[in-house]
């Protein structure tokens, strides 16, 4: 490779401080290495230690936990429906989430939750910058968790780099072997978790045991124990790099008043290292040490300022930590700071942070507003629904004694899980017979629909000449009304009664 | 062929092709591309001798395990008919009233009646089964052949004025062409007719055609005009019309006839599909 880089210091130093080791780590995007295309330079992050290291983990735990447990909780939903609390159900089209039940025509319960999501996210952002990618993003947890199952078998940091260098033998083979096979461990049950969303868990667990899982399950489990170990175990950094979108995006929605993660160049330079009963007088905190690189999971070096690659997960902050309290300086060279504040530090004066700004605010009243607008949709959501689809073909039949008569289909959807019973009237059109197919004339039949279910009808909607004088122009609007006649609720839908033009 | 240049910045030679001042790497393959290529190659024979594949002078080469699309409709085709196979036996076996009286069976034959109905009558009577000017109206209530299940079951299996022995004629004279009436009496029974279906009328002429219609008319009409579903009399004093209820369109069905047309089906049709088609059509609103 064309490499114009300066060259090193030949001399290599072991210890960057008295007592502190120094890691020859190099940051894989050093300005001076650039080019349009470059081969992966594998990235050996070392094991971190405190209070964001203890964070992420916590994260993890929970993340995960939920990912792996959640189809497993259990809703007693009665005897007709699935008991799984969580369950996205495609072949009977309804999507249970513990109390909530929704079927494909509520799509708009989703819309607003991806909203709120979307809008959360550009919050956290505004306040703290890629605080998303750096906990919580699946990419992360799992990258995060496939680099724990690496070092449990092939030791930290540095004795990777060596079994990298090794030739392949016993040790290599296990070491590398027992490695991947934990990963797709971690894969296979990834992708098991995953179609457990969407049959019910226990019965699609034993169908996997005895290999009577439907074909499609087999095939997300194998798409999703693919992507976990190739984006997890192996691509790792480089999905967050050149894959996602949203570093790009995320580029734009943190200010100068956002809390980032970043090295305070103004105490640190000038770098270099420090011997022992050496003074800090007139030179900067940083050791070069090197542990904020060797620690990145991205492999870059965040005393360069904020980068593309960074995805803020704030390990540098613990290294640097570690390091300042051994060579007792005050921790913080590394710091969630805001570009504001670090400008004026420069210059000797201080800039709170602000959370009150515009853009916070804003995304606090949208998130508030379509959580309210959520919040009132779900509390005024029917659990009956009626629809009416009124015949196009023909638009009206006129009747040997010069009526008119025209044809709808109602359904009614029924939302609770017992069986209710309704009656089905018109208002508005003066002098109108009903007849629904299936029942006798002039009845006024009690429909009963199943539970969780819908039923579709036919129904003639008949006005006798004399009615019809009074529609000029052929079109009366009327509403039909469905009554449940357990709780006397009733839904009205409106539509129109055609007939020729007078 | 002149020794290829090479290029100073990366040292890879160039094809040659310049664009603007810029030159084309000949830059390798890559190699994970190659070796897509390589195994779609493989493949590819593997799929020759398996699958069907070379079109050959009549026919093509078979593959070794004889896949055909042609085959595998044919076996969905029937296996679907092995599905229906269960209700087809059913409404062999069962009369159209036995038919309406069994719900899933009936949601079974209004199916299969709406698919026939689409590819055997709406050419003539709509998609809707609205009709047109001399194609009857499915949907209302009024029927030259009476609207029950029985009626309608044997209009559809004999037709009418059709090539079957039993077919439904109702014939009326063409009291004009044939001279049997003078073309004033002919529009004094349109009066009339008028004037017994709610129309508009001259009450001296509707007097003279009363007379002129008892002796000519209703014999089959009935003396009332209300028609005689056992002749296929159309009802004169109801709103329906077939062919027009204005003075111009009466006049020209007294002085002319009409003679509607419909195929027989029996035959066409099985008799578990025209069974389909009978509660199909007393379904759509006017079945009495």
């Amino acid at each position: 490779m064309a490499v114009t880089a300066e060259e090193r210091p030949k001399k290599r130093l072991s210890e960057a401080a008295p007592g502190v080791e120094r890691s020859e780590a190099k940051a894989v995007n050093a300005a001076e290495v650039r080019s349009l295309y470059a081969v992966r330079e594998k990235v050996y992050p070392k094991r971190a230690y405190g209070k964001f290291r203890s964070l992420k983990w916590g994260v993890m735990a929970v993340t995960l936990g939920i990912y792996y447990l959640l189809p497993w909780l259990r809703w007693d939903r009665g005897e007709h429906l699935s008991n799984q609390a969580v369950l996205i159900d495609f072949p009977n089209r309804r999507f249970f989430f513990f109390f909530l039940e929704i079927w494909p025509q509520e799509f708009y319960f989703i819309t607003g939750l991806l909203v709120i999501s979307a809008l959360a996210l550009f919050l956290a952002t505004a306040l703290a910058g890629r605080v998303w990618c750096g906990y919580t993003c699946p990419q992360t947890v799992w990258t995060d968790l496939m680099i724990a199952v690496e070092r449990f078998w092939q030791g930290d940091r540095n004795a990777r780099m060596r079994l990298d260098k090794a030739p392949w033998g016993f040790e290599k083979i296990w070491r590398k072997g027992g490695t991947h096979l934990s990963w797709l461990l971690v894969s296979i049950s990834t992708g098991g978790a995953f179609v457990f969303f969407f049959r019910d868990a226990p019965t699609l667990l034993g169908e996997f045991m005895r290999f009577e899982a439907p074909p499609i399950a087999y095939i997300f489990l194998a798409i999703f124990t693919a992507t976990t170990y190739l984006l997890g175990g192996i691509a790792r950094e480089q999905v967050c790099t050149f894959m996602c979108p949203w570093p790009r995006i995320q580029g734009a929605m943190f200010d100068q008043h956002s809390l980032l993660v970043s090295y305070r160049d103004w105490r640190g330079e000038q770098r270099g290292p420090h011997k022992k009963d050496e003074s800090w007088e007139g030179r900067g905190d940083c050791i070069d040490c090197k542990q904020c690189i060797a620690v990145c999971p991205a492999g870059i070096d965040i005393r360069d300022g904020g980068q593309l690659e960074c995805i803020q997960c704030a390990l540098c902050i613990d290294a640097c930590n570690s390091i300042m309290d051994k060579i007792d300086r005050p921790r913080g060279l590394i710091a969630y700071d805001t570009i504001d504040n670090l400008e004026a530090t420069t210059k000797g004066k201080t800039s709170p942070v602000r959370l009150l700004r515009p853009r916070i605010l804003l995304y606090t009243a949208m998130i508030v507003l379509v959580g309210l607008i959520m919040l009132v949709a779900l509390w005024n959501r029917t659990i009956l629904e009626v629809n009416v689809l009124r015949d196009r073909n023909p638009l009206y039949v006129a009747l040997s004694d010069g009526s008119i008569r025209n044809g709808y289909t109602i359904k009614i959807l029924n939302k609770r899980h017992e069986a209710r019973a309704f009656r089905v009237g018109t208002k508005g059109l003066l002098g109108a017979t009903l007849r629904i197919v299936g029942f006798e004339k002039d009845a006024d039949p009690t429909i009963t629909v199943v539970p969780d279910d819908l039923r579709a009808l036919r129904i003639y909607v008949t006005l006798p000449e004399a009615a019809l004088q009074k529609l000029k122009d052929g079109v009366s609007e009327f509403d039909f009304i469905v009554t449940d006649l357990g709780d006397t609720s009733t839904v009205r839908n409106d539509t129109t009664f055609r007939s020729p033009a007078r | 062929m002149a020794k290829p240049e090479i290029d100073q910045i990366t040292g890879v030679e160039t094809t040659d092709h310049e664009w603007d001042g810029i030159k084309e790497l000949n830059n390798p393959l890559p190699r994970w591309w190659l070796w897509v290529l390589y195994v779609s190659i493989i493949w590819s024979i593997g799929y020759w001798i398996v699958m069907p594949a070379w079109p050959l002078i009549s026919s093509h080469t078979k593959g070794v395990i004889g896949y055909s699309q042609r085959a595998v409709v044919a076996r969905s085709l029937e296996q679907a008919k092995q599905a229906q196979s269960v209700y087809m036996e059913k409404i062999a076996a069962a009369d159209p009233a036995a038919i309406k009286a069994d719900p899933e069976l009936l949601r079974f034959a209004l199916a299969g009646g709406e698919a026939a109905y689409g590819d055997n009558c709406a050419p003539c009577h709509g998609r809707g089964a609205q009709g047109s000017k001399g194609y009857p109206n499915l949907n209302d209530d009024d029927w030259l052949w009476g609207g029950k299940l029985e009626d309608i079951h044997q209009t559809l299996k004999v037709g009418i004025r059709s090539t079957h022995e039993d077919t439904r004629v109702n014939p009326m004279p063409a009291f004009g062409r044939d001279e049997i009436l003078e073309p004033a009496q002919i529009s004094d029974v349109a009066e009339f007719v008028l004037s017994i279906s709610g129309g508009e009328s001259i009450d001296e002429a509707a007097m003279r055609g009363k007379a002129i219609f008892a002796e000519q008319c209703a014999a089959c009409h009935g003396e009332e005009g209300k028609g005689n579903m056992e002749l296929g009399a159309p009802n004169l004093v109801d709103r329906i019309w077939l062919y027009g209820g204005d003075k111009t369109a009466i006049t020209q069905t007294i002085r002319n006839s009409r003679a509607g047309v419909m195929p027989k089906w029996e035959g066409r049709l099985s008799s578990e599909t025209l069974k389909q088609l009978t509660v199909y059509v007393h379904s759509l609103g006017g079945g009495q």
